[in-house]
C-alpha cells in the first residue's frame, strides 16, 4: 500500500510523467525513454507509474513491467537518499572490492540490494564505473571515492551521516 | 556551413592545434601565431574527474585571475591515457606532464610556472619525464608511451571534446568533406573493405564486408547504428573516444550513411557514462548548427541526422541483435541471425551497427587511404587495439598499440610491469567472453587470430593483469556470476548453463569439488558453446576453458588437496599461529572480529579454528609473521 501512496505522489509529479508521455509517445521504440524520465521524477518505478505509462502507450502493463524488470538500472523499490554502489568489475574486484561491499553492509547493517530503515542509505553493487585507475571504488550519488580500503568505509559513510545533522 | 566555411575554421585553429602536436621548439614558435603564451590541458575525462580535475581546472583559472595573467589558455579535454596518475594535466609548449594534480599544486604551477618568466615546477611532474641529471623527458617518449601508437585516439586528450571548432581543427569532418566532394557510396565501401579493418567490439568481423552486406540490402530506409554499450568491466576505451572526441564518431557514421544509403543513426549508449553522454549531446547539438548533420550536408544535399538511444543497465545489449531490440524499446533480448542486421536490423530494416572504436578509425583510413592502414599491424589484423589496461599492473590506463604488439611489450614496458615485486599470472582479455593468456604465452602478438588460437578473444580491448596472488578457480567463478547474472534467459543453454557451471566452480571454491566435476563442466561447457542463441550465452564457458586449459593442476589441486595456493578461497584456508614466533602482544586478540583468538599476555596465542571466519585481520595486524596461512 505504500508504494501506491508513493506513486501517486505529487500533482506536479503526475502532470511531469503525463507530459514526458505525451512529448515521447510517437518516437518508436520510446518505452525506455519513459521509463528513465519516470524513474527520473519518482525515484522508483512503482506499480502505478507503470499502469500509468502502460495506458499513456496504450499496451499491455505486462510489456511494460516485462521491460521495467529486464535492466538493472530501472528499481521497483525505493532508493536511499545517499545511493551507495560498490564497483565489482574486474579492475576493482582483482584489487579487494569484494572486501569493501562487505564492510559497507556491516557499516549499513543492511545487505546489498537494500535500503536502510531511515531511508538514509542504500547499497548496490555494480559493473565497472569506469575508473580503474582508481580500483577499488564506489559511488555515493554522482561522487567516485576510489583507492579504498576497508577501513575507510567508515569515515566516508559518516561524511554523508554528518551533512545530514547540519 | 559550406566547405569554405569549414576550411576557414580549420585554418583559424590548427595553429593552437598543432602547439599540443609538435614539439618543443616548433611549439614555442607556433604559440606565438595563437596568442596564447602557454596553453594547460587539463583531463576531463572520467578517470581523472572521479579524482577531482573539475576542482583542479576551477583552481587555475582563479589563480589566474588573481595574477591577471589573460595569456594562458585552459583547456579540458579527453583522456590522456595514464589513469592511474590522474588527474593529469600537460603544459604546452613546453610539454610539461603534471600529475596526481590537486588545487593547492595547481596554484602552484600558476605561480611558479605559469606566470612569465616561470619554469617548470619539476617536483609536481610525472616523476618517469625526469631524467636522474634533472633534464626533463619528453612525456612521448616515456614508456608508456614511446611504444604507443594513436589512430583511434588521435584527438583523446589534444581536442576540447566539447568545441566543434578545435574538432574541425583537428581534422574531424574531413574525411566527410572527402567523401561527399569526391567519392560514390561504392568507393567508401571499396576503401574500408581495402583496409582490412575489423570490428573493434570483439568478434572482428571485417567492417568493409558488413557495409557492403548493407549497401546491397534493397530498401530505402536503412539505419547505421553505434554500439556504445561498453559492457564488459575493466573496459573503457569506447567511453575515452566519446569523451574525448565524440565529434569522430558523428562524422563517420554520417560517412557510413552516405555509403550504404541511410539518413538516421542511433548511438546506444550506457547511462553509466554520464559524461560521454552529455559529450554527445553537446556535439550533436554543434553539428547540427554547423549543418554537420541534419539537411543538405555540407551543402552537398545528403541528409543525415543522429539521435541518441540510453541503455539502462543489461550487458548482453552489447550484443548487436540484443541493441537493436533495446533500441526498438523491449527488452533487450537477442535475436536468432541469420537474418543478419545488415538484411533485417532495426525496425526492420537493413542496418550497419559497429562500435566506437571501430567508428574512430574510420576518418584515418579515408584521409590517409586504405594502404595505409592495412601497412599497420599484422596482416589479418590491420591497425592498431586500444586496451584498458587494469588489475595488477603500474600503469592503469588507455593505450593504443599497433596490432601484432606482443603482450610481454604491454605489460612490461607499456605498463611498468607487477607493482610490489609480485610475479606476472595471466592477462584476462575479452572479459567475461574472453580467457586468461598465461605467463608462457606472454610473447605472443596480440592480435585477433593469435588470440583466439590461444584460446582467449580480442574481446573490445579490457585486459585486466593478474599476479600470484590471484586464484584462477576463483576468477572464472567471478566471470560466470556475472554471466550468470546477465544472462537474458531468452535461451536455455545459457540460461541453465551459466547457473550450473557456477554451481560446479562454487563447489570447487569451497572445498567440495569431486573430480568428476572437471568433466562435467567441460561437456556442459562444449554444449553451451555450440547451442546457446547469442555470443554471450556462446563464450560465456571460455573463462573456464581457458584457465582449465593453462591452470588445470590448480582445480586439481582445490579438488584433490582441498588447497588454493594464491590463498584466495576462504574455504580451504586455515589460520594458525607460530609459537615460536608469537610475543603474545595481545593485538590480533583484541582485532579478531568472532574473538577466535585467545592466550595470556606475552604468552603465545592459538586461534580457535570452529570460531575462525577467516578475515586475515591477524595476519595483516601481527608484526611479528607469526599468523601462518594453510
Amino acid at each position: 500500500m505504500n508504494d501506491c501512496k508513493a506513486a501517486i505522489g505529487t500533482p506536479e509529479q503526475a502532470a511531469r510523467l503525463q507530459e514526458v508521455i505525451k512529448e515521447s509517445r510517437s518516437t518508436p521504440g520510446c518505452l525506455m525513454h519513459i521509463l528513465q524520465e519516470a524513474q527520473a521524477i519518482y525515484g522508483y518505478l512503482p506499480l502505478p507509474v507503470q499502469q500509468t505509462i502502460a495506458q499513456g502507450l496504450n499496451v499491455s502493463l505486462s510489456e511494460v513491467y516485462g521491460v521495467a524488470t529486464f535492466y538493472s538500472q530501472f528499481s521497483l523499490k525505493p532508493k536511499g537518499k545517499y545511493r551507495v554502489s560498490v564497483c565489482l568489475g574486474t579492475a576493482c574486484y582483482v584489487k579487494g572490492s569484494d572486501k569493501i561491499l562487505k564492510e559497507v553492509e556491516e557499516q549499513l547493517g543492511i545487505k546489498c540490494g537494500e535500503c536502510t530503515e531511515d531511508g538514509l542509505f542504500s547499497l548496490d553493487s555494480c559493473r565497472c564505473v569506469g575508473a580503474c585507475g582508481l580500483a577499488p571504488v564506489m559511488m555515493i550519488n554522482e561522487d567516485v571515492h576510489g583507492r579504498l580500503t576497508a577501513d575507510m568505509v567508515k569515515g566516508i559513510l559518516d561524511g554523508y551521516r554528518r551533512r545530514e545533522e547540519v | 556551413m559550406t566547405v569554405n566555411e569549414l576550411e576557414s575554421i580549420r585554418k583559424k585553429k590548427k595553429p593552437l592545434i598543432d602547439v599540443r602536436r609538435v614539439v618543443r621548439e616548433q611549439g614555442e614558435k607556433l604559440a606565438k601565431q595563437t596568442g596564447y603564451r602557454k596553453q594547460v590541458l587539463v583531463c576531463g575525462g572520467t578517470g581523472c574527474t572521479s579524482s577531482h580535475s573539475m576542482k583542479v581546472i576551477e583552481q587555475l583559472e582563479k589563480s589566474l585571475k588573481e595574477l591577471k595573467i589573460n595569456d594562458v589558455l585552459v583547456v579540458k579535454t579527453g583522456c590522456f591515457g595514464l589513469c592511474s596518475l590522474g588527474p593529469i594535466m600537460i603544459v604546452y609548449p613546453e610539454g610539461a606532464f603534471y600529475a596526481q594534480m590537486t588545487p593547492e599544486h595547481a596554484q602552484t604551477v600558476v605561480e611558479r610556472h605559469l606566470k612569465k618568466g616561470g619554469s617548470i615546477v619539476k617536483e609536481l611532474l610525472y616523476q618517469g619525464t625526469v631524467a636522474e641529471d634533472g633534464s626533463i623527458i619528453p612525456f612521448a617518449e616515456t614508456p608508456f608511451y614511446k611504444k604507443q601508437m594513436r589512430i583511434a585516439l588521435r584527438n583523446c586528450g589534444v581536442i576540447a571534446p566539447e568545441d566543434i571548432e578545435e574538432a574541425i581543427a583537428a581534422g574531424d569532418y574531413s574525411a566527410l568533406e572527402k567523401v561527399l566532394s569526391s567519392m560514390t557510396p561504392d568507393d567508401v565501401v571499396n576503401e574500408i573493405s581495402a583496409s582490412g579493418l575489423r570490428g573493434r567490439g570483439g568478434a572482428g568481423f571485417p567492417t568493409g564486408r558488413k557495409w557492403s552486406f548493407a549497401k546491397a540490402s534493397a530498401g530505402d530506409v536503412k539505419y547505421v547504428v553505434c554500439n556504445a554499450d561498453e559492457g564488459d568491466p575493466g573496459a573503457f576505451m569506447d567511453r575515452s573516444v566519446l569523451e574525448g572526441d565524440p565529434h569522430c564518431v558523428l562524422e563517420a557514421m554520417t560517412i557510413a550513411g552516405y555509403a550504404i544509403g541511410a539518413h538516421q543513426g542511433y548511438i546506444y549508449v550506457r547511462a553509466e557514462y554520464p559524461v560521454a553522454v552529455h559529450r554527445l549531446n553537446i556535439a550533436i547539438k554543434q553539428a547540427r548548427d554547423c549543418g554537420l548533420l541534419g539537411k543538405n550536408i555540407l551543402g552537398k544535399g545528403f541528409d543525415f541526422d543522429i539521435e541518441i538511444r540510453l541503455g539502462a543497465g543489461a550487458f548482453v545489449c552489447g550484443e548487436e541483435t540484443a541493441l537493436l531490440t533495446s533500441i526498438e524499446g523491449h527488452r533487450g533480448e537477442p535475436r536468432p541471425r541469420p537474418p543478419f542486421p545488415a538484411v533485417k536490423g532495426l525496425f526492420g530494416k537493413p542496418t550497419i551497427i559497429n562500435n566506437v572504436e571501430t567508428w574512430a578509425n574510420i576518418n584515418p583510413i579515408i584521409n590517409n587511404g586504405a594502404a595505409w592502414f592495412a601497412g599497420i599491424g599484422t596482416q589479418t589484423s590491420a591497425g592498431t587495439k586500444v586496451f584498458a589496461l587494469g588489475g595488477k599492473i603500474t600503469n592503469v590506463g588507455l593505450v593504443e598499440v599497433p596490432m601484432g604488439t606482443t603482450l610481454r611489450e604491454i605489460v612490461e614496458e607499456i605498463g611498468g610491469g607487477i607493482p610490489h615485486g609480485k610475479k606476472f599470472k595471466a592477462a584476462q582479455t575479452g572479459g567475461p567472453s574472453g580467457g586468461c593468456i598465461p605467463a608462457e604465452c606472454i610473447d605472443t602478438p596480440i592480435d585477433y587470430d593469435s588470440l583466439i588460437a590461444i584460446g582467449s578473444m580480442m574481446g573490445s580491448g579490457g585486459m585486466i593483469i593478474l599476479d600470484e596472488d590471484d586464484c584462477m578457480v576463483d576468477i572464472s567463478k567471478f566471470y560466470l556470476e556475472f554471466t550468470a547474472d546477465e544472462s537474458c534467459g531468452k535461451c536455455t543453454p545459457c540460461r541453465i548453463g551459466t547457473k550450473r557451471l557456477l554451481q560446479l566452480l562454487t563447489k570447487i571454491t569451497e572445498g567440495r569439488g569431486e573430480p568428476e566435476d572437471l568433466i562435467k563442466i567441460e561437456e556442459l561447457a562444449s554444449h553451451m558453446k555450440q547451442s546457446s542463441l547469442c555470443a554471450l550465452g556462446q563464450s560465456a564457458p571460455n573463462p573456464i576453458l581457458s584457465t582449465l586449459r593453462y591452470f588445470r593442476q590448480e582445480y586439481v589441486d582445490h579438488i584433490e588437496k582441498k588447497h588454493c595456493e594464491a590463498g584466495v578461497c576462504k574455504a580451504l584456508l586455515t589460520y594458525s599461529i607460530d609459537p615460536a614466533k608469537c610475543h603474545g602482544c595481545t593485538l590480533c586478540a583484541r582485532n579478531c572480529p568472532t574473538h577466535a583468538i585467545t592466550g595470556k599476555v606475552r604468552e603465545p596465542h592459538v586461534i580457535d579454528k570452529d570460531i575462525c571466519i577467516k578475515c586475515g585481520l591477524c595476519m595483516s595486524n601481527c608484526k611479528f609473521g607469526a599468523v601462518v596461512r594453510n
